[in-house]
């Protein structure tokens, strides 16, 4: 199972770490299109969702990584990567990859000094332990469509979603040592190589 | 229950920002350009480093007008300085809703002993360091993320890779050290015994590091990428370049890339003017600014 990671900007190492522990195979950092050869899956990491999108536009990944998805090709988005996934954005008439059928909203819970971390209920993950989150300047889901699933909610805002193939989550999930959505998201690669 | 500021938020902020630029701003359409050349955040100024060194006298922390027009003109992070020990204005760049402090020897220190206590902030602090004791102190201080001091506003890299160079030098030296060393290695470089402990476990400082005063080409950008920067600051190096945009998008993508020569080749080309910068050995000591932080 080789993973790659988008690694244009960000927090990616931290990704790399996370889905190494969550026993991937080979996880690859992916800075050009060559990059996507042979992948099984693919994670979008956190940090600015307009420099992410800017380069993978400048380097020519946007279309590729829209066409992996489309195909079928599993793919997770946390913070950015959520923003860079979905198909609408509240506040602007364009999207990203538009390949998640959700709404969301940028820097939705306020600034910095509003940026927090809290306990939640995450749908599928293995274990009655809560998820420990870590929100950072995070957008939040604020419409899903007929085929998306809610995982979580915080003070009613949908903050993890999976439609399909598609995992997005609002915070950072490769800030903490509990690598259980990772381990969620290579379940969903294996289910998608059967 | 949520938590605010916590150790964890602070220090992941910064983990966000890293393979970026962070560039200095002095309105709203310079930040607009920052923005759209890819900047991962701005730094909102009332003048940049190179201004501040021929205007002289004492800078202070910006007018909270022109960091208001940036917050309101960009939808990246803003960061803004206050001057070192400065708290209250601290606490002003806080209560206007800044998402990042500086608390940096740019401006002129407002205390010869000591620094801001970081930890009692919701806001986290961004603060320069020559060496890792320094970094050390800063971080036992509560900074949540780091840069190399430089010499801002000279358009010149070698104190900046001086500093990145001592700062990588002594954490490989530490990771092979016995815990007695460690404990004489603390006192010798002023370093928290338990931060440094840290370091030898994990053998990399334990927040982000950026490069900072100095950098005016891509290819300073990616010079210190190499040299094990996490990202860049580029005070002075946009603005006062003949061609604003350019610059910006050419560090940006610099920066992203910076394993590949060949692009950078292409990036350095008809760039125009970059600033024009400072031999160091002409600059007199009351005018180095890394010299200030204690």
């Amino acid at each position: 199972m080789k993973i790659g990671v988008l690694a244009l900007q960000g927090a990616v190492a931290e990704h790399i770490k996370s889905l190494e522990q969550a026993g991937a195979d080979e996880v690859v950092a992916v800075k050009w299109p060559a990059d996507l050869e042979g992948l099984d899956g693919l994670v979008l990491p956190g940090g600015e969702s307009t420099t992410i999108g800017k380069l993978m536009n400048k380097y020519e990944l946007m279309e590729p990584v829209r066409e992996m998805a489309k195909n079928g090709v599993p793919m997770f988005g946390t913070c950015a990567g959520l923003i860079l996934l979905a198909e609408r954005i509240h506040g602007q008439d364009w999207s990203h990859l538009g390949v998640f059928d959700v709404l969301v909203d940028r820097n939705s819970f306020g600034r910095q000094v509003d940026s927090f971390e809290t306990d939640l209920d995450v749908k599928g993950l293995e274990g009655d332990e809560k998820y420990r989150a870590v929100f950072i300047r995070a957008p939040h889901i604020m419409e899903v469509g007929d085929k998306v699933d809610v995982l979580s909610t915080f003070h009613d805002r949908v903050v993890t979603a999976r439609q399909g193939h598609i995992l997005g989550a609002s915070f950072h999930p490769e800030l903490t040592d509990d690598v259980r959505l990772h381990k969620y998201f290579l379940s969903m690669v294996e289910e998608a190589k059967k | 229950m949520i938590e605010t500021g916590t150790t964890r938020v602070k220090r992941g902020m910064a983990e966000m920002q890293k393979g970026g630029v962070i560039m200095d701003v002095i309105n709203a359409e310079q930040a607009k350009i920052a923005e759209e050349a890819g900047a991962v955040a701005v730094m909102a100024l009332e003048r940049v480093p190179a201004d501040i060194r021929s205007a002289g006298g004492v800078a202070r922390m910006a007018d909270p007008t022109i960091i208001e027009e940036v917050m309101n003109a960009v939808s990246i992070p803003v960061m803004a300085k206050a001057r070192i020990g400065h708290f209250v204005e601290a606490r002003v760049l806080e209560a206007l809703g800044v998402d990042y402090l500086d608390e940096s020897e740019v401006l002129t220190p407002a205390d010869d002993k000591f620094h801001i206590n970081k930890r009692e902030f919701t806001v986290p602090f961004v603060c320069g360091c020559r060496d890792l004791g320094e970094a050390l102190r800063r971080i036992a201080e509560g900074a949540s993320m780091l840069r190399t001091k430089g010499e801002p506003g000279t358009g010149n890299i070698v104190e900046a890779v001086k500093h990145m160079r001592t700062v990588q030098a002594q954490i490989r030296k530490v990771t092979s050290m016995s815990e007695d060393e460690i404990i004489a290695e603390a006192k010798n470089i002023g370093a928290p015994v338990e931060l440094l402990l840290q370091v030898r476990k994990d053998g990399k400082l334990p927040v982000v590091n950026f490069a900072a005063g100095g950098v005016a080409t891509p290819a300073d950008a990616a010079l210190m990428m190499h040299l094990g920067a996490d990202g860049v600051f580029v005070g002075s190096g946009i603005f006062k370049s003949e061609n604003p945009e350019k610059f910006a998008r050419a560090i940006v993508q610099a920066t992203t890339h910076y394993n590949d020569f060949k692009l950078i080749g292409e990036l350095s080309k008809n760039l125009g003017i970059a600033m024009k910068g400072i031999e160091l050995s002409t600059l007199s000591q009351a005018d180095r600014m890394a010299e200030r932080g204690w």
